[in-house]
Formats: C-alpha cells, structure tokens, sequence
C-alpha cells in the first residue's frame, strides 16, 4: 500500500498540482493549507475522481507554536511530505516594510523548518519517510531584484541538505527541489520568458519522479542547473555591477 | 497577463489582459474591479462572445464538486471540460445529456450558450438540464439559481454569452447508459427534399444531423449523409466489448501542424472533399457500432483544426429557420451554392420545440457552414442575414463575429426582456465583450 502524502501548503498552483498527481497513483492525501475552506472543492474533485481518500488539515506555516499540535492531531502520519509553503511580494515593497520582510522569511525560511523538525524527529525514530521541500533557484545567488525571498530560500536549501546528511543514517530521504520560473499565481504580475518557465502539472511530474526514484537535489527543467551555474560562477567584482 | 487571443475562427484576434483564478473568493474579488470584462472558457466559440479588452479564464477553477452515481446528478466548477466530465461519468454508466459536437468546451460555456446536440429534437438544449447554478454578480455577489430561484437571472445566463455574471457552480443532470458505445445508421440523401423527409422518418432516433453538400446544384442539390445514433445496449455490442461495456474511448490526437494560406481551400478542394466523402458512402445505408468518440467528435481527433483556414480565420455561420420556411433554406442554400463558398463542414440539423429567453435553438431547420474570410465575404453575410430575418429565423451567438445590431433586434422575440434582466444584474455593463458591445446589448 502506498504510503499517505502530506502536501503543506496545498491551495498553491504547485501543491494542487501535486495533490492530483499522486492521487492519480492511487496515494492517499493530507493538504493541508491556512485556509481550509478553499481545500473542500480539490478534496471533492480527487476523491470522485481517484477514490483515493483525501483528509483535509487547516495549519499556518508562520504559526511555529500550533506546529507540533498539528503534526500530534494527525492519526496516521503521512510517510510522505512535501513542503510547498512559500510566499514571495515584490521586492521593492519587502525591502521597505519590515512585516513583509518578516513574513517572507517566516514562510520560506523559519517556519517551514520549524515544522520539518518535527515531522523529521519523527521519521527518524520510525526510522523511514520522505521530506521534499520546494525552495528556489533564487536561492543560489542573491540578486538585486529578489534578495530576501532568495535569501530566505537560501537558508531552506541549507537546511534541506543539512537535513539530508543528518537523516541519512536514520534512513529518512529528503528531496531538494528547486524549481525556476513557474506559471503560477506567485509569478502571474511577472512577464516570464515561456521557454524557461513550467507549468505546475510537468513541476508536479517532476516532484514525483524525484520522489519515486530518491533523487538528492532536482532542477525543474534541465537547463536551470547550467543557468544558475553560470551566474554561480559569475565573479563579484563583476556580479555586483550587474543588473539582475 | 497580456496577450494575443482569438476564439475557434481566429477572428477577430485581439490583445487582452486575461486573468486565472482558483477559488470562489478570488473570482469574487475580481469581478469587482473597475474595468469592464467578460468570462472566458476554452474559446470554443467562433467569434468575438468571450473576447474583450480584459477576460478572466475559468479554466483553473475545475474542480469536481459532487457526483451522485445512483440519481446521475453531477455539479462541478465552471472551468471543468466535458473531456474531462466524461472520463469521470461514462466508466460509471453515465453520459452528459447534451453534448456539441466537441468536447473541449467548458461547462460554463455550455451554460452561457446554452449549446445543443444532436438529441435537441428528443432531449433540448443543455439548460433543460441544468439543476442549479451560482453566479457571482457584478458586486461579487453569489446568486444560487434555478428554475424558481432568481428565475429571471437564471433564465438570463442559460444562452446569455456571459452577460448577466461569472457562471461559478453548476449541477447537471446526467443521461444514462449501459454501454460508450453507439449504434449508428447512415442514409444517403440523393437531394434536400430527400434529405428533410429522412429526418421527418427518424424522428424517433435520439441523435440525429446531416452533413451536407453546399455547392452541388441541379438535380443533386442538398444532397446529404444523414447520420442517426442511440446509446448501443449490451446486446448491441459486439462480444469482444462486452467484457468492459463502458470502456472509454483512446484519446489519440494529430495536432494540425500550422496555419494553410486560405486559398488552398478553394472550390476545388472543397469539391474534392465532398466528392470523397460520399464515395466513403457507397452504399445507401450503413449500420454498424462504434464508440462515442467518433460519434459525436469525428474533429476532436485533429488538434486545431481551425489552423486549415489559414491565418485571415474563418466565420462559421450558423442560422435556424422555422420549419414552414422550407422556401427559406432553399434560398439560402442556393445563394451559397451560386456564390461556390461552401465549405466541407455544413452540417444540418432539424431542431425540436424550444422557447427560452435568448437562447439560439427553436422548433426549426438549422444549418452551420465554415466559410474563410475573405474580401467580400461580410456583406455577402449580410445579404444571408436579411434572408433569415425574411423567413423568421436567427443566428446562434456563439458563432457570430459579424452580425449588425438590427439583425439581433428583429430575431430575438424576448430581446428587450433579457436585455431587462441585463441591466438589473449587470447595470453599469461590468460583464462586457467586443461581441455584446457591437450588437448594443452593453454599452460602455
Ligand atoms: C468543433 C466545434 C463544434 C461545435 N459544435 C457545437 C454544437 O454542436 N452545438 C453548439 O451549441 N455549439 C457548438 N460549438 C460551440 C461551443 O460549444 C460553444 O461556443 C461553447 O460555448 C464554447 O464553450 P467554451 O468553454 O469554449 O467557452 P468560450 O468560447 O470561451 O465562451 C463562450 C461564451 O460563454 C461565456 N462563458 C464561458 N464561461 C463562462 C462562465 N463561467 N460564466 C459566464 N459566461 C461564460 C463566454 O463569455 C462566451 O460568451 C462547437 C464549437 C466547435 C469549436
């Protein structure tokens, strides 16, 4: 029998992606999200579909004090879990608000791992289970245009190798996925060159694969890894005078 | 996101800030913006109905809300395609109670041009299947209506392009079924008197359409294939499908690879197709089995298919015609015929009582034919028009890209009453596109 998926963060155009895909493969979902409301209409829709069951879960990922609350109130723990929370405000407005600031690493850095603390302390003691966590090319490389969201994903994908090495032994599996541009409602004000940018149906393909086959670290569409290896590799003496 | 986008007869093509949503309270947080809009499915319309300056598309918003197998009840989000309605309801017994002749549409255009199928004359259009429904109005207000509820919005939205709202819910009855697999009989028509006497004769079959030859003249005139169906029984099915009566059907697709320069679809090959459809048909009558897929979607198989009329795009002109106005369709299809612009895809179909508020079908003839635009072809149409107008009948918005506002005023009996409806729901015009703007059913 399939292991249960949990999805955090499942009203984003990626998490509604996912949730399809596995339910598809016959796995049993938990989405979770803020607002639980909005999840009646996909729980519905996968069940009628896939008859798969589909449990629903209301969580803030900012809220690092009802976390393990939220993970306990679960019956049976999901074997699988994916960490699709994020949030990402234009940067000119992040860097002059400091709430915004605040919420940008809050929902991309520090709450997300507060959370896969405890899950991973979990599936570490069960001794089995898998974490992908979502975070972002825009990690890799701090930017002008897009500093604190890729700083704070920065610290997520830190933490998802730390937390790799860390669980190894314990024969738990974690998943980096760093996706590039992404057709979703994140990036709907942004003007994004089509080529470069996925669709959340072939992103959730992607995860899934990852998944199955217990890949380290994906890029979502390949030429993303050669990209970012360039600007990596760009020396800062020249970087710093770049407009990017 | 800006960008370029034209319906199924790639014309008109225009520029538009088109806007997706997931949820119920997104859809109702944009609807009250300032500027004008208009709700936009697959863009499986022909025209400019769900064009305009700024679109919100549905097409995120497809989730699957209930489905009663036992009754055949189904209810789901606006943005859901009938593809997709099927692959959920025929392995389960059930089929949709109407359906066009494509299935990538959405249920909410379904609604907002209240299509029809081939069982218009046994089953009407799709609103008389139509439980209930949610409109998110002007203000973000939700409407649940149905027939006794807000009757007059509800009557209003069923063939109303859009106008009154965002269709956000509907709940559908289905038509059962023991097996996706059809039982159909082909006659050959030798002419039109022919061919109207065949359909009188099988009025009893629950699908029925014709295809028919727009350019052939003299004795052969109106010659036709007409093509009758039911839903196959178990015991209609050859042994080997018995197994899994309600297999669905393969979903291969050829996608047309680019646009054609229009004049490679002159008379000629026009001609050429006909002549080669009817050499398929030697025989005067064929009956045999097949599934639903090529039943009711022979053009799904051909991914845009559309492209075939080249870049200028195409108009599909669609009329009906009172049945006593026989004279008419005679008309008109000799003017078609004299003028050599016919297309491969005229199909025909006799229509059975219907009185609603503004949608298209009535007790009636109709007939749709392709035509590629071209100089000239515009008011040869209006021409056509005034003979429709003549004989009393009308033209189906959902394929118009063309018509002149007087046209709309002498053929829509109960015009002013929707057009009522219109402004108690939609006052200030929010709900707006290049089509309702030109026939002056909005105003901005
Ligand atoms: C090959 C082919 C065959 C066809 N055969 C038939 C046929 O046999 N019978 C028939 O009746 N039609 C037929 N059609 C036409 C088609 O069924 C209709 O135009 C249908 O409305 C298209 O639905 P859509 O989802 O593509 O909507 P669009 O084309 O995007 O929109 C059509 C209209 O519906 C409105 N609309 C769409 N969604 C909503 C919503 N959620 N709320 C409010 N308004 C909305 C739009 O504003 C617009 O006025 C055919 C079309 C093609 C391409």
């Amino acid at each position: 029998m399939n292991p249960s998926v949990l999805i955090l963060g499942a009203t984003s155009d990626i998490g509604m992606a996912l949730a399809e895909k596995f339910a598809q493969n016959g796995y049993p979902l938990v989405l979770a999200a803020r607002n639980s409301q909005r999840l009646a209409p996909l729980q519905s829709d996968l069940e009628i579909k896939y008859g798969t069951g589909c449990e629903v879960l209301e969580f803030d990922i900012t809220h690092t004090d009802t976390h393990q609350a939220t993970w306990d109130k679960l019956q049976e723990k999901p074997g699988i879990t994916i960490c699709v929370a994020g949030y990402m405000n234009e940067n000119e407005r992040v860097i002059k608000d400091t709430a915004e600031t605040l919420k940008t690493i809050a929902t991309n850095f520090t709450g997300p791992v507060a959370l896969l603390n405890i899950i991973a302390a979990d599936y570490a003691e069960k001794g089995k289970g898998i974490i992908a966590g979502i975070s972002s090319v825009a990690g890799l490389r701090g930017r002008q245009s897009n500093y604190i969201y890729g700083s704070a994903k920065a610290g997520f994908t830190a933490y998802l190798s730390g937390l790799r090495n860390r669980m190894y032994s314990h024969g738990v599996h974690v998943l980096t996925v760093l996706p590039g541009f992404m057709d979703t409602k994140m990036t709907a004000h942004l003007k994004l060159p089509r080529l470069l940018t996925a669709q959340p149906a072939r992103v959730a393909d992607a995860i899934y694969r990852g998944i199955l086959k217990k890949k380290n670290t994906i890029y979502i569409k390949w030429f993303w890894k050669w990209i970012m290896f360039i600007i990596r590799h760009i020396p800062e003496s020249i970087f710093k005078k770049k407009k990017l | 996101m800006k960008k370029q986008i034209a319906n199924w007869g790639n014309y008109p093509r225009i520029e538009s800030d088109e806007q997706t949503f997931s949820f119920t309270e997104e859809l109702q947080t944009y609807v009250k913006k300032k500027e004008p809009f208009i709700a936009r499915g697959y863009g499986r319309c022909y025209g400019d109905a769900s064009l305009a300056p700024n679109t919100i598309s549905t097409l995120r918003y497809n989730k699957v809300l209930s489905f009663d197998t036992e009754k055949g009840i189904f209810e789901c989000q606006s943005g859901l395609t009938l593809d997709k309605v099927l692959a959920i309801i025929v392995p389960r017994g059930w089929f949709l109670p109407v359906t066009p002749g494509t299935k990538f549409i959405t249920i909410g255009g379904a609604v907002a041009s209240d299509v029809h199928g081939k069982n218009h004359h046994v089953d009407g259009s799709f609103s008389a299947h139509v439980i209930e429904m949610d409109v998110i109005g002007t203000d973000g207000t939700l409407y649940t209506c149905s027939p006794t509820l807000h009757s007059d919005l509800f009557r209003a939205t069923c063939g109303g392009m859009g106008l009154t709202g965002v269709i956000s819910r509907v709940k559908f009855d289905l038509k059962k079924i023991e097996t996706s697999y059809i039982k159909q009989k082909q006659l050959k028509a030798k002419n039109l008197e022919d061919i109207l006497r065949l359909f009188e004769e099988n009025n009893h079959y629950t699908y029925s359409v014709a295809w028919i030859d727009c350019l052939k003249k003299g004795k052969g005139f109106g010659r036709s294939i007409l093509i009758l169906g039911e839903h196959a029984k178990k015991e209609d099915i050859p042994a080997k499908f018995r197994e899994n009566p309600l297999k669905l059907p393969p979903q291969k697709q050829i996608l047309f690879p680019f646009n054609l320069p229009s004049f490679v679809l002159n008379k000629l090959t026009v001609k050429a197709f006909n002549f080669l459809y009817y050499g398929k048909n030697l025989k005067r009558e064929i009956n045999n089995v097949v599934s639903y897929e090529p039943f009711f979607y022979p053009l799904d198989a051909i991914q845009l298919w559309n492209r075939g009329y080249g870049k200028k795009g195409f108009i599909q002109y669609q009329f009906v015609l009172p049945l006593e106005s026989k004279a008419g369709l005679i008309e008109i299809l000799h003017r078609i015929s004299d003028k050599g612009i016919g297309s491969f895809l005229a199909v025909l179909k006799v229509f059975g009582r219907q009185d609603d508020l503004i949608s298209f079908p009535r007790e009636g003839y109709t007939l749709a034919l392709d035509i590629p635009v071209r100089n000239g072809l515009f008011p040869f149409l209006d021409e056509l028009d005034a003979l429709v107008l003549k004989y009393g009948g009308r033209l189906y918005l959902s394929k118009d890209a063309r018509m002149k506002p007087e046209i709309l005023e002498n053929s829509y009996p109960h015009l002013s009453a929707f057009k009522e409806i219109i402004s108690k729901y939609n006052p200030q015009s929010a709900f707006s596109s290049l089509q309702s703007e030109r026939l002056h059913i909005t105003s901005r």
